[in-house]
């Protein structure tokens, strides 16, 4: 039997990307198979690929002795407050971008965009001594102020409501409805697709951040969970099985908040890179 | 002028929240980097005293410095071009007309991506364990010696490099799959019709389609490269022998475990002309290809 042209190519580029996914998701799946295996076993040589007796020791070890149910509430508020108000300030300012006209609007605009070749890392330390000066060292919102707005957002949501069209916001002007009301019974449902972008792209950035949160956060009891998951990883070093239940504990819920969003999130993540 | 105030109402609260905590830090940072802001200072803003570029010419001077960048710079130059081919790869793959799936390997490739870094970069640690870690036993299984990864000097950076590359790739590939589509098909049909085969059709056609976004990719790219921190963080405290202590690093270290704040606002500053720099020269590599074909 003889197969033609496409076929093949197509039976090829199928197995290539086969083995790239094995690649990409064995990692994870490890993770999962060592978080359900007893204290010791995956420290076995050859190394085991599945648990011998499945159990949940871990995970009970980890939210019992290591409280890490403190840290994932930690995290879980961090995210979501930050992205309450980035919503709030980046769909405003991004919208007034878009559709408002004021005076200096394209020169704040255009001085904007100039900050993103500015690394995040360079404001880090006086950030630090600010927060410090006004006793938000330590705290959650200090964590979070950074991710409250930023340009990456504003451009985001410009970019989504330029295709409003501009009659409509003009319609509700003659008729004398006030731009709040504007704002929020027009422009606001127009946006719904971007909102879910940016509060999907928000929600996990914070989750997942590590470098800020690592200096702000000085006590313990506030980490979220990378910055514990660092400090766990260095006290128990030889417990593969408990860091992995706890890998399983940091990244399930990105994991199930991605596939349930990721139609938004690629999008987003196409408008963005063409920011250069 | 009503419509001004009400628009400065809907941009201002952002905005300003830009100035604060970002433009304001940013040029303050230059301010701290001339001085010699330490934990006395923290303690009491009168200890504080200009030094001018004194820690700039100290850094200089310093061999940790330039082994960390030196060590940055490694990260970039081969860890970058290799995330991109392995970017490019997966989206020619993904574009294959016949291949089966695709919505589920667009996924699975991406999945990496969006994990936590640090708790992937714990569960690398462990795959890289050098008795028990499923990558050397993989390479003993195919009769190859086994590696060392984050315990050589010579391997830790190739092993965190390769960890970048796994995590990485996904980001890459869905930008460069936007790109690959919107290469209009006549092209292929035109080059087929002139008896272009399938390595020419992707010189001639997919490379020159794509080089714009290849370009962004690979500035957005070394801009993320360059700010190597959690890495060697979790998986090798910047070891062994400061084999991969990047200039982040260095620039945590500095601040918040020796509270040289001025030393460490220099680092920052340093890295950012850095980048400045490198963005700067593949713009340059580019207009110069640009007007060569």
């Amino acid at each position: 039997m003889r197969f033609s042209a496409p076929t093949r190519t197509g039976a090829a580029a199928t197995i290539g990307l086969f083995t790239i996914a094995v690649i990409a998701l064995f990692p994870l799946f490890w993770m999962l198979s060592v978080s359900l295996m007893l204290p010791g076993e995956a420290s076995n040589f050859p190394p085991p690929l599945l648990p011998k007796y499945p159990t949940l020791t871990n995970y009970r070890a980890l939210f019992e002795q290591a409280h890490i149910g403190r840290y994932f509430i930690n995290s879980l508020i961090v995210s979501s407050f930050a992205t309450v108000l980035s919503l709030s300030f980046n769909v405003t300012a991004g919208y007034a971008f878009a559709k408002l006209d004021f005076k200096g609007r394209d020169l704040v605009f255009r001085l904007m965009l100039a900050t993103l070749v500015i690394p995040a890392q360079v404001a880090m330390i006086p950030l630090f001594l600010m927060l410090k000066t006004i006793g938000l060292v330590n705290t959650w919102i200090g964590v979070l102020i950074p991710f409250a707005a930023g340009t990456f957002g504003i451009f985001l949501v410009r970019q989504y409501a330029l295709s409003i069209p501009t009659e409509m916001i003009e319609a509700a002007r003659m008729e004398g409805a006030s731009e709040l009301r504007i704002f929020r019974s027009i422009v606001l449902p127009s946006l719904t697709p971007v909102l879910v972008t940016l509060g999907t792209f928000t929600f996990l950035a914070v989750w997942n951040d590590f470098f800020w949160p690592l200096i702000v956060l000085t006590d313990e009891h506030k980490y979220t969970l990378p910055v514990a998951l660092a400090a766990l990883s260095r006290q128990h070093v030889q417990d593969v099985e408990l860091m992995m239940a706890s890998a399983v504990v940091t990244i399930a819920p990105v994991l199930v908040l991605f596939i349930a969003l990721q139609r938004f999130y690629i999008r987003g993540l196409l408008i963005g890179s063409v920011k250069g | 002028m009503r419509h001004s105030l009400a628009a400065w109402a809907f941009a201002g609260p952002g905005v300003a929240i830009i100035a604060v905590f970002f433009v304001l830090p940013v040029a303050a940072a230059f301010a701290v980097s001339l001085t010699d802001f330490d934990i006395y200072a923290l303690a009491d803003l009168k200890n504080l005293r200009f030094v001018g570029l004194r820690n700039y010419i100290e850094l200089v001077q310093a061999p940790l410095f330039w082994r960390a960048l030196a060590n940055t710079l490694y990260f970039v130059a081969i860890g970058g071009p290799l995330s991109i081919a392995a970017s490019l790869g997966a989206a020619l793959l993904l574009n294959t007309q016949a291949a089966r799936f695709k919505a589920f390997f667009r996924t699975a490739l991406f999945a990496p991506v969006i994990t936590t870094l640090v708790a992937v970069a714990v569960i690398w640690r462990y795959l890289l364990h050098t008795r028990y870690g499923m990558v050397n036993f993989s390479l003993t299984s195919l009769g190859f010696p086994q590696v060392d990864w984050l315990g050589d000097p010579h391997f830790s950076m190739p092993a965190i490099i390769l960890f970048a590359t796994w995590k990485n790739f996904g980001y890459n590939m869905i930008i460069l799959l936007a790109g690959l589509q919107a290469i209009p098909k006549e092209l292929y049909e035109a080059a087929r019709i002139d008896g272009a085969g399938n390595f020419r059709q992707f010189a001639h056609v997919t490379l020159p389609g794509l080089a714009p976004t290849l370009f962004l990719v690979g500035i957005l790219t070394m801009a993320g490269y360059f700010q190597l921190f959690a890495e060697p963080y979790v998986m090798t405290q910047g070891g062994p022998v400061q084999s991969t202590l990047s200039v982040l690093y260095l620039m945590y270290e500095q601040a918040f475990k020796w509270w040289s704040l001025g030393s460490a606002s220099a680092i920052a500053f340093i890295l950012f002309l850095f980048m400045l720099a490198v963005a700067s020269l593949q713009l340059l590599v580019t207009r110069r290809m640009g007007g060569a074909t």
